[in-house]
């Protein structure tokens, strides 16, 4: 376990204005689901995905008659192991919402990473995502990061 | 016109079903037609035909042993064992003793989760293999005993599944390395080794490999994977008496377009159509086309599409 942070600086920016939207999953789009995952905690820092501008509301495009997702995110620095729990955490996030047939993509936005074959594989492959989930300590992190807004 | 219709849909498992198996002494002479799924929720159930009604019933349920997902179960050729292989890193292995099945014995020696496990024909070894990129052979030993006798290494990532080859001991093991392995025993003292890899040089496959499966004869085999493709390969001889040794696998063609998202798993039935089950919630019958040689040898006959599954994520098949 590194004892400094991979990102000790990270820019922080100013959370939009929210507006109160649809419930139902099939009236979604795409800035509903970034509502879902704006206040998603950084694995790392006290901040939000959107803060860190890890997420965007350009980030998120919905097909529904398909029923598919995609999520690009941009993690802070090219080198972010982090990267690989922050798409479990968009991953969890978002399976609480939608129904089970509706096929969520996560890859990190093209050039943002060194690894980006690499960590776009492992992000989709369910087999990997599954048994990530069930270490108890990456699971332990994983609802940190999606439930500290509401402790 | 050849149709797939559901007859039946069977609740029970409380998470995702990975995998299931038939068990081969089952369904002929008057015995009910029995098959074992796998889940999420840590247990295997057993479930058996109604001669008369033909519907179909939870037998048993196995629990209590594994303590992670059970990602893969394989009945012995003989259909007396079970072995289930689990994220828990162990393969367990059940005996059927008059209706309730007890675990005999546990296999450990995987770093961690376990993918899948196979019985070679005559059910003397067993394989399995890992997320720790490793292939394992295990001999079958009176007493339900089994002895590890090979650790085979040379996938460069997980291994997602083993199958025996359907009439020699010949072992083939598919990876997220995107590779298909070709393992046999070179001398008679356990000397196991990679005898062929088929890559992206080979014409094989430009991302993970989900599985393998042979046709009755085992001149052919078809592989499913992530880059939305089925490979079908031959090989020359289908033994290893004609003295010449073992004959490589060739790419004999590519299915393509048939499937948008990834392809988790292909199924060879003995009458000779193959199935294959996707990302996109559809399954689809490939057949041989006797008339053209060239590659567009197999044609899709039907789809069943699979919309809205509440309980299953993927779907997998066992052609029977």
């Amino acid at each position: 376990m590194t004892l400094g942070l991979i990102n000790a600086n990270p820019v922080v920016h100013a959370k939009k204005e929210r507006i109160s939207r649809s419930e139902d999953p099939h009236a979604v789009d795409a800035l509903d689901i970034y509502d879902f995952v704006r206040d998603i905690r950084d694995p790392e820092h006290p901040y939000s995905l959107e803060q860190l501008s890890v997420l965007s509301e350009e980030s998120i495009t919905v097909d529904h008659e398909l029923g598919r997702i995609l999520i690009t995110f941009t993690p802070t620095v090219q080198h972010c192991s982090m990267a690989t729990v922050i798409g479990l955490c968009l991953r969890v996030k978002l399976k609480h919402y939608f129904p089970p047939h509706y096929k969520v993509d996560i890859k990190v936005s093209p050039g943002s990473h060194a690894d980006e074959e690499s960590v776009n594989k492992q992000l989709n492959d369910k087999e990997r995502v599954v048994a990530a989930l069930e270490n108890p300590n990456l699971r332990q992190l994983v609802e940190e990061c999606l439930y500290s807004n509401e402790l | 016109m050849t149709e797939l219709k559901e007859i039946q849909r069977l609740e029970g498992h409380t998470d995702r079903v990975w995998s299931l198996d038939w068990n081969p002494a089952t369904g002929h002479a008057g015995i009910p037609l029995v098959f074992a799924s796998c889940s999420g929720d840590k247990t295997v159930r057993i479930w058996e035909q109604n001669l008369s009604s033909g519907l179909w019933a939870c037998k048993a349920v196995l629990e209590e042993t594994h303590t992670r997902t059970v990602r893969s179960c394989a009945w012995s050729p003989s259909g007396k064992l079970l072995a289930t292989a689990s994220f828990d890193a162990t393969t367990a292995i059940w005996e059927n003793v008059g209706g309730d099945f007890e675990c005999v014995s546990t296999l450990e020696g995987h770093e961690n989760e376990v993918k899948s496990v196979c019985w070679n024909a005559s059910g003397t070894l067993l394989a399995t293999c890992s997320r720790d990129k490793s292939v394992w052979i295990w001999e079958v030993l009176p007493g339900n005993e089994f002895e590890c006798v090979s650790v085979l290494q040379g996938h460069a990532q997980d291994v997602k599944m083993v199958k025996w080859h359907p009439t020699e001991d010949i072992l083939f093991s598919c990876s997220y390395d995107n590779n298909v392995k070709v393992w046999a025993d070179e001398g008679d003292s356990d000397d196991w080794q990679c005898i062929q890899t088929l890559g992206e040089p080979n014409n094989g496959h430009t991302s993970t490999v989900w599985a393998i499966s042979f046709n009755a004869s085992g001149d052919k085999m078809v592989t499913c994977s992530d880059d939305l493709t089925l490979k079908v390969w031959a090989t020359e001889n289908t033994g290893m008496q004609s003295g010449g040794g073992f004959a490589p696998w060739r790419h004999l063609c590519t299915l393509t377009g048939y499937h948008d998202r990834t392809i988790f798993s292909v199924h060879w039935s003995r009458q000779g159509i193959f199935a294959s089950g996707a990302a996109d919630d559809s399954i689809r019958l490939f057949v041989d086309d006797d008339e053209s040689q060239v590659c567009q040898l197999f044609i899709f006959i039907v789809t069943a599409d699979i919309h809205k599954h509440k309980q299953f994520k993927c779907c997998n098949l066992c052609a029977y």
